[in-house]
């Protein structure tokens, strides 16, 4: 310990103190969380992600949460890896080893490991006496001066580093080197000079930990079966996918972390899918526009138009398109708007994590105007919320939102591998053909509604019959420009008579009933994985819950009964107003004194611990 | 696709190639007060439609807000109309393009709608050469809100109340041809000889064709003082370039001395012949243009007549290389990759 700190003579030096320690070994197996702290823009991305795949690819479920600044270089960053046999994944606060990257953050580094956990650090320079803590083992490594021994160049020496401590972690967590070196030749396979410093690095970084540390820890990794069916994939690439499936051929949008990536991903795919093998020229339109403003008007434009069309955003720009998206809801334009949501207001933390938008997108612009909304909970649901977003808003002939966040978008989910049935065909919804419209004495744009208060529109070009007038303005039925209440009012009470018909199209909650539950927990998107492993700790400790999570606004005949089952609900959510918690008081009948909040919005993704501990505070404050 | 049925038969009225007479592009009558500059423009679009015999429903018509942009439904009633949001019908009309690319879109704007709320949409539209005619229909003020200066009016120019514009105007076509505008046009709404050709080479360009007719507001903008009243614009407006529009069947017959004219082909095979006023003006030269453009305003003159013609620019879709098929039409079946190349995509995340 003490030699860690300070090692002799001024060089160096780690020591097998580790295992000198005198508290009792607990063998943890697939059961630990890691945190590394690192330098924004140093590359420790690549190799955080590296060890994350390399634990997934052992068949060990396994999460990886980037905690990382709004900043391109310099800032500190933080990546949490939790590994857990049983499958809870959801963010761990505590911290069984902390590999302490960046000296900036060592003090607030050193304080999150528990006790008895330990902390490996760069020991090329001496560590500050003051971050002494009896009850943790220090581990050190000297990466900076191993790699500056190996490499000349002093870029591919910083970047050497992060390999270098995940080769000490493959031998501190008995990580199978077998899949680290698969996964460097795959990653580097048309590189072959970049593929061997990284084996130099890892080796260096092996052996030395090999040679000088107590490995393997008493955390550590064995492998198991329970990934081999499961894919690694973040939400928005999984967005991504589920619009090129739903046959999205336009998309306009505004670069804006977090959701950039969605984009991204979708040009990739078009690239792939989408170039026509004869032509070579593009089945589909990306549009990057000037704003958000003008992502929205593009992708009402091309849906009036009849493509299938969407743009992906997060809050700010969803403030940006409101104005027009109240236009879409009330011309009866199909839309689909993927909000990536991140903390706010205002700029407010654009790389930090929160469900703040939900009464914005269910409520989005000015006079009476209400929105389907779907809340996926992980990169699964959005690819198949994409597709039925785009059903969904076909079909109503509105503005859809798929709200999901920074954890679900940017972070690697394991996910069950993504199904497909070649069946499936786009609900276009009412449109009417040019053989329809033939036959038709006159065309009327919001007459004869259907059982869903959908009244038949028509695209352009298709038909002379077909023309008409699409109006922000005041109209009627027959889509005539109008004043006149009765007729604005006629219009105004179908579209919320079709809002609440949406409620029995949009996707069901999910819900885990128990037996002997005393009360229920409601919460939705990515706070998922946290909620279920709470309910299931709750359990065991006697306290036992029904837990639903909502997946749409507007809320059905299901969410009503839920509601209706408890006489106390918890609703979990990450903002500080309890947006969920108002939407349901607001658009279902349940007293509002039923609903208690357990609210978490400091940015980063919830842990199941903090919905235990709000569930026991607050039922401890009732009996007393 | 099917032909539209002619309309109610009025013998004096000349059907053109589709059957259809003038009557058949008019739309529903003006809501604007008597003698509104925009009713001429209206006038003129719907007699460049006929003569082009565009069929009404491959038009689609779309305009943001003010009194220019309640417009479309005064024209071309079989067309498809799309009265959006303020400022914002570039994007509207983007998307709509995007979409399908085989529509004639037209655009109806006014010096509000694109020059303060909407000047981004419009500057992008403007740089992705969107294949459109965007028509502003400029007077210098806001009508419906009742009389204040737009970004158009001169400095000087005197509102109703008395009250002098003090700052400077933003001149649509000089942003236009600065933006890299493939068509840059200016007009008069009183001047239906030179409005209808402009009107007609714009709508057989392919890019972004941006027309600025100057229509002066006889409610708010029509008194001494104004630079955008009839009279003002009367005295001091200046052919600088007349045009003469010939569709592609039309065989070219020369009527113009050689040496004063100037024949522009332009894709559709259709020409646009100028008969250059101004000595020695090309307008294929977009410095000329501009330089034409600050000459004559520096002497209070507003040129007039097609300022600017780049012919065979890459449009929108060329740039994005989009099939040719509009995106709205290719089937479904080409545009999802299917199971079982999800199922092998997936493979790469592992």
């Amino acid at each position: 310990m003490e030699d860690g700190l300070r090692p002799a003579g001024g060089r160096p030096h780690a020591g097998k103190s580790g295992a000198s320690k005198t508290s009792p070994v607990e063998v943890r197996v697939n059961d630990f969380a890691l945190k590394l702290a690192n330098v924004n823009g140093t590359g420790s991305a690549s190799a955080n992600g590296l060890l994350m795949q390399a634990i997934f690819r052992m068949g060990i479920p396994v999460s990886g949460k980037n905690l990382f600044p709004s900043n391109i270089q310099g800032l500190p960053t933080w990546y949490e890896v939790r590994v857990n046999k049983s499958g809870h994944v959801s963010r761990a606060l505590d911290y069984d080893l902390v590999i302490a990257m960046n000296s900036e953050t060592y003090v607030r580094d050193v304080k999150e490991v528990r006790s008895g956990g330990y902390i490996l650090y760069d020991s090329s320079w001496p560590l500050d006496a003051a971050l002494a803590r009896p009850d943790i083992t220090f581990l050190g490594v000297p990466l900076a001066q191993m790699c500056n021994a190996i490499f000349k160049e002093s870029r591919e020496r910083i970047l050497m580093k992060n390999i270098a401590y995940l080769g000490t972690l493959v031998a501190l967590l008995d990580i199978d080197m077998h899949v680290i070196d698969e996964l460097l030749d795959e990653k580097f396979s048309k590189k072959k000079a970049l593929r061997d410093s990284n084996h130099a690095a890892l080796r260096a970084g092996y052996d030395y930990a090999k040679e000088h540390l107590p490995c393997p820890l008493p955390i550590r990794l064995e492998k198991m079966h329970a990934t081999d069916d499961r894919i690694l994939i973040d939400g928005n690439t999984a967005t991504a996918l589920g619009c090129v499936y739903a046959g999205a051929t336009v998309a306009a949008w505004y670069p804006i972390t977090p959701s950039t990536s969605v984009m991204d991903a979708f040009k990739e795919f078009c690239s792939s899918y989408r170039r026509d093998p004869d032509t070579g020229k593009n089945n589909f339109c990306i549009l990057q526009a000037e704003d958000e403003l003008a992502a929205i008007g593009m992708v009402i434009g091309a849906s009036w138009n009849g493509a299938r069309a969407f743009t992906s955003t997060s809050g700010p720009g969803i403030s940006l398109m409101s104005e027009l998206i109240g236009l879409a809801y009330y011309a009866e334009i199909p839309a689909v708007i993927v909000d990536v949501q991140r903390t706010g207001p205002s700029t407010g933390m654009p790389t930090r994590t929160q469900q703040g938008d939900i009464l914005m997108a269910a409520y989005a612009s000015h006079g009476d105007t209400k929105h389907i909304v779907l809340f996926p909970a992980n990169p699964e649901e959005c690819f198949t919320l994409a597709v039925a977003a785009f059903d969904l808003a076909e079909r109503f002939q509105t503005p859809v939102f798929l709200l999901s966040d920074l954890d679900i978008g940017m972070n690697d989910w394991v996910c069950p591998r993504f199904k497909w049935d070649d069946a499936y065909r786009p609900d276009r919804g009412r449109v009417l053909s040019a053989a329809e419209l033939e036959k038709m004495p006159r065309f009327h744009r919001y007459a004869n509604e259907n059982a869903d208060h959908v009244a038949a529109r028509t695209l352009p070009g298709v038909h002379a019959k077909g023309a008409f007038f699409t109006r922000g303005s005041g109209h009627n039925k027959y889509g005539g420009y109008t004043e006149i209440p009765d007729e604005y009012q006629e219009v105004m009470d179908r579209l919320l008579k079709k809002h609440r018909a949406a409620a029995q199209a949009v996707p069901e909650p999910a819900i885990r009933l128990q037996t002997d539950a005393t009360f229920g927990i409601i919460s939705l998107g990515g706070c998922d994985p946290a909620v279920r492993e709470a309910v299931a700790a709750l359990a065991e400790r006697g306290i036992v819950g029904d837990y639903m999570r909502i997946r749409a606004f507007p809320f059905g005949e299901t969410v009503e009964r839920f509601l209706a089952s408890y006489d106390r609900i918890f609703v979990v959510e990450q903002n500080r107003d309890a947006q969920l918690r108002s939407l349901l008081t607001l658009e279902t009948s349940v007293p509002k004194e039923k609903l208690r909040s357990i609210l978490v919005y400091g940015g980063f993704p919830l842990s199941s611990r903090h919905v235990v501990d709000g569930v026991t505070s607050q039922l401890q404050q009732e009996r007393s | 696709m099917p032909t539209p049925k002619p309309g109610v038969a009025h013998p004096h009225l000349k059907p053109n190639k589709l059957g259809l007479t003038l009557r058949d592009y008019e739309g529903a009558p003006s809501t604007l007060c008597a003698g509104c500059g925009h009713d001429s423009i209206t006038a003129a679009i719907v007699r460049s439609f006929y003569e082009l015999e565009t069929p009404p429903h491959m038009i689609a018509k779309l305009s943001g807000i003010g009194c220019s942009s309640k417009t479309p439904t005064y024209f071309v009633s079989g067309a498809h109309g799309f009265n959006s949001a303020h400022g914002r019908m570039p994007s509207i009309a983007t998307g709509a393009n995007a979409a399908n690319r085989e529509l004639t879109y037209i655009g109806i704007s006014g010096d509000g709608d694109s020059l303060s709320i909407g000047i981004g949409q419009l500057a992008h539209a403007v740089r992705r050469n969107l294949d459109m005619v965007y028509v502003v229909e400029n007077n210098g003020v806001y009508g419906l809100t009742k009389g204040q200066f737009s970004a158009s009016a001169d400095v000087g120019s005197k509102s109703k109340r008395g009250e002098a514009n003090r700052f400077a105007p933003i001149d649509p076509c000089a942003l236009a041809l600065d933006l890299g505008a493939t068509f840059v046009a200016r007009s008069f709404s009183g001047d239906k000889a030179q409005l209808v050709p402009i009107l007609k080479a714009a709508l057989s360009h392919r890019g972004f064709a941006l027309i600025d007719v100057i229509s002066p507001c006889v409610t708010f903008n029509d008194h001494e003082g104004s630079t955008k009243s009839y009279l003002h614009t009367r005295k001091h407006l200046l052919k600088v370039v007349q045009a003469d529009f010939v569709p592609p069947a039309q065989e070219i017959t020369a009527a113009y001395e050689e040496g004063t004219t100037i024949t522009v082909t332009l894709h559709d095979g259709s020409t646009v012949r100028l008969r250059k006023l101004a000595p020695e003006y090309d307008p294929s030269d977009r410095a000329r243009a501009t330089e034409l453009l600050e000459h004559h305003r520096q002497r209070g003159e507003v040129a007039t007549g097609i300022l600017f013609i780049e012919k065979r620019a890459a449009d929108m879709h060329d740039i994005n290389g989009t099939t040719d098929v509009p995106l709205s039409k290719v089937p479904y079946e080409k545009l999802c990759p299917g199971k079982a190349e999800l199922d092998k995509l997936q493979q790469a995340f592992r």
